[in-house]
């Protein structure tokens, strides 16, 4: 019986998946669906495929309200319509890409193991198993990973420093707190592609010697909540988890923890001390996690997207990951592409691709239409790029090198109508609204900097020389990166843009 | 309830999970889905259960946005003011939210049908602006599809 499948990925289901999955089920309720996670081609979704002898074919977007004249239209044998895209992997967006962690994310049954292992889960993990832990320490060395989380730390060396300590337990921690706006691919793995992580963390456990793992999930996913428990729960119900991970002697089981809405939780030693069940306050380093973490334990601290590269990393090997990728920044980038862009969505490729080919040519320039004027490269801390600099490679030190940051991957862009002058002004008042409190650069001088730049742009003289001078307050005296880096947005938009901040000059509110 | 009735039923909420490690955050969670906040008579059961002082629970509710002392309205209608979310109009969005419902930020209609939340990121970004109408999420946002969001009081 031919199979139709729909996304149950947070997004396709914020732009009406769960009723068009309602309306199949009333119009068509003998044909199976599957739920999947998203493709990643976001202006598509809700994407419905149906299984046909040429392969998948795809239609989208599709409301529910569309379904009749789809069916009509012979959708359940990929009969032509307006909403047809063929053969989703023959579309440009996804043609272009190098899938290494998001292969499987939109194809298969996110909580179906069965369908995990025909799509190649599971080898790393048995290879894994296999080679013990020195041997996946190498490998993972050999990949030049580097965290995916934002600071770039090399991957290798994490683990070996906690292999190398001694302690009654040790602790693998996954960062799943993506608070980064623009930013979406922990989610979209969680949510499509839940087991992988899971392998991967289990991988992690080998290489280290830890038997317990958490999952610090942000409370603004309730759907990857979700399905990541449950796929846990089909996990160590076939024996992926528990005390002897797919019949060895190795131990692994895991837990998810559900943050509670605090942006600087996502700073891995606040999210260790709000996992610890305290204030999620930044501790001062050294000690790193590594050494002392959870509970004073020596603990993997890794981002979902860092721990979902490990299976493929042990499956295929270290060199073959390595082999992608630009400079010191080796492997594949779940790129995402976001805010007003006409093809925004999950694009992972090597590093090395240039942020004009991502902004124009893969995201097709804006959604409105108008010309390109900033994008926001990395999060909230990461800077405002004019297209000036669009020639500047995806990687790791071609960012630093232009005092921006690739973080964790996310390119928001902005029209023509943006202000630049209101961007920065957010800037310091996110900070200020998320800052843990902990130093008086970041707790007050964020609250200054809102005032400075609104005196700025009321025309106050002398306002320009006070907000550098507090940025670099900012930078050196935090202890973090949120009043660290937040300087970033600032200055950036300041520098591209200086008549945003000039009264007269600047456009009113567009 | 009655606050001996609120701190029994706490009891029984919180008690499965004290084999955790690190039970703090779990409990408060649970407590927030029975009493949709963490109701001040719940404080004392949990400090004397987690073994810490009463100050110390209260700096948890007050320190994470997620935690309440109230309960809010019977929707909570949270939009997001986050860059991606900007970029396409959130802002102006969200004024004419709280010009519909007469409400500002973490404020509640007088009727107790809807409270106005700011969130930052649901990672939704690339079919902004985004909120969520209690737990389910909401994507290309618009007048109309915010007014339908606004006027359906529950
Ligand atoms: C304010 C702040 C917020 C952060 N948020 C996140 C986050 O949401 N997810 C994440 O993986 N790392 C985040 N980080 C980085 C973590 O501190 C840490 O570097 C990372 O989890 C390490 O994992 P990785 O090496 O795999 O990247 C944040 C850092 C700061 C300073
Ligand atoms: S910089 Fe801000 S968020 Fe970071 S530790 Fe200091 S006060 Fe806390
Ligand atoms: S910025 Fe609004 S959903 Fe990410």
């Amino acid at each position: 019986m031919t199979r139709l499948f729909l996304p149950r990925d947070a997004l396709a289901v914020a732009v009406g998946a769960d009723e068009l999955a309602g309306a199949i089920a009333r119009a068509c309720p003998d044909v199976p669906l599957v739920r999947t996670g998203s493709r990643g081609m976001a202006w598509l979704e809700p994407l419905l495929e149906v299984e046909t002898p040429e392969g998948r074919i795809g239609y989208g977007p599709v409301q529910a309200a569309d379904l009749p004249g789809l069916l009509a239209a012979g959708l359940l044998r990929g009969g032509a319509h307006e909403r047809r895209i063929g053969r989703p992997e023959a579309h440009p967006f996804l043609a272009r890409q190098t899938r290494i962690t998001f292969q499987r994310c939109g194809l298969t049954d996110p909580l179906s193991l069965d369908d995990y292992r025909a799509h190649s889960g599971l080898a790393g993990l048995r290879r894994a198993i296999g080679m013990g832990a020195e041997t996946v320490l190498a490998e993972v060395a050999a990949s030049g990973l580097r965290g995916r989380g934002g600071a770039g730390f090399p991957t290798g060396i994490k683990w070996r420093t906690v292999a190398g300590a001694q302690a009654p337990r040790k602790y693998i921690v996954c960062n799943a707190d993506e608070g980064d706006s623009g930013t979406f691919a922990d989610r979209m793995v969680m949510e499509g592609d839940p087991f992988l992580l899971i392998e991967g963390m289990a991988i992690a456990g080998i290489a280290v010697g830890a038997t317990q793992g958490y999952v610090y999930l942000r409370s603004e996913y309730p759907g990857a909540i979700e399905i990541l428990s449950d796929a846990i729960r089909v996990a160590r119900r076939e024996g992926m988890l528990g005390r002897a991970i797919l019949g060895s002697a190795h131990a692994f089981d895991m837990e998810v923890r559900v943050g509670a809405g605090a942006y600087v939780c996502g700073e891995e030693t606040s999210l260790l001390d709000s996992l610890e069940g305290k204030r999620g306050q930044v501790r001062a380093k050294p000690p790193l996690p590594a050494i002392e973490g959870l509970f004073g334990m020596p603990t993997v601290v890794n981002n979902v997207l860092t721990l979902a590269a490990i299976p493929d990393i042990l499956a295929a090997g270290g060199a073959a990951y390595a082999a992608h990728g630009f400079g010191k920044s080796r492997g594949t980038m779940p790129v995402q592409l976001a805010g007003n862009i006409q093809h925004g969505g999950l694009f992972e490729v090597p590093f090395g691709i240039t942020l004009g080919e991502l902004v124009h040519e893969i995201g097709g320039g804006t959604a409105s239409g108008r010309p390109v004027r900033a994008v926001q490269v990395g999060g909230p801390l990461g800077a405002y790029f004019p297209p000036a600099l669009f020639d500047t490679p995806f990687d790791y030190e071609s960012f630093a090198a232009r005092d921006g940051l690739i973080g964790h991957g996310g390119i928001v862009v902005f029209d023509d109508t943006v202000d630049m002058a209101k961007m920065a002004r957010f800037a310091m008042a996110f900070c200020a609204i998320e800052s843990c409190g902990k130093c008086t650069p970041c707790r007050l001088g964020s609250t200054r900097g809102v005032e400075v730049i609104d005196r700025m742009v009321a025309g106050v003289p002398g306002q320009k020389q006070l907000l550098e001078d507090l940025c670099e307050t900012m930078k050196f005296g935090s202890l973090c990166a949120l009043g660290g880096f937040t300087p970033y947005p600032v200055l950036s938009a300041l520098r591209y843009f200086p008549e945003d901040f000039t009264p007269g000059v600047r456009r009113e509110a567009a | 309830m009655s606050e001996p009735e609120i701190a029994a039923r706490v009891r029984d909420i919180i008690e499965p999970l004290t084999v955790l490690e690190g039970p703090a955050m779990p409990m408060l969670h649970a407590v927030q889905a029975e009493f949709r906040c963490v109701p001040e008579a719940a404080v004392p059961v949990l400090a004397e259960t987690l073994n810490r002082s009463r100050a110390e629970i209260r700096g948890l509710i007050s320190f994470y946005h997620d935690f309440r002392d109230t309960p809010p309205g019977r929707t909570v209608l949270k939009l997001c003011r986050a860059e991606a979310c900007q970029s396409r109009g959130g802002e102006a969005l969200a004024a004419e939210a709280q010009a519909a419902l007469g409400v500002g930020w973490g404020e509640t209609t007088p009727d107790g049908a809807i409270t106005l939340e700011p969130v930052y990121c649901l990672g939704l970004c690339a079919a902004a602006p985004c909120g969520m109408v209690n737990d389910r999420p909401v994507a290309r946002l618009d007048r109309a599809r915010l007014a339908a969001l606004t006027e359906a009081r529950s």
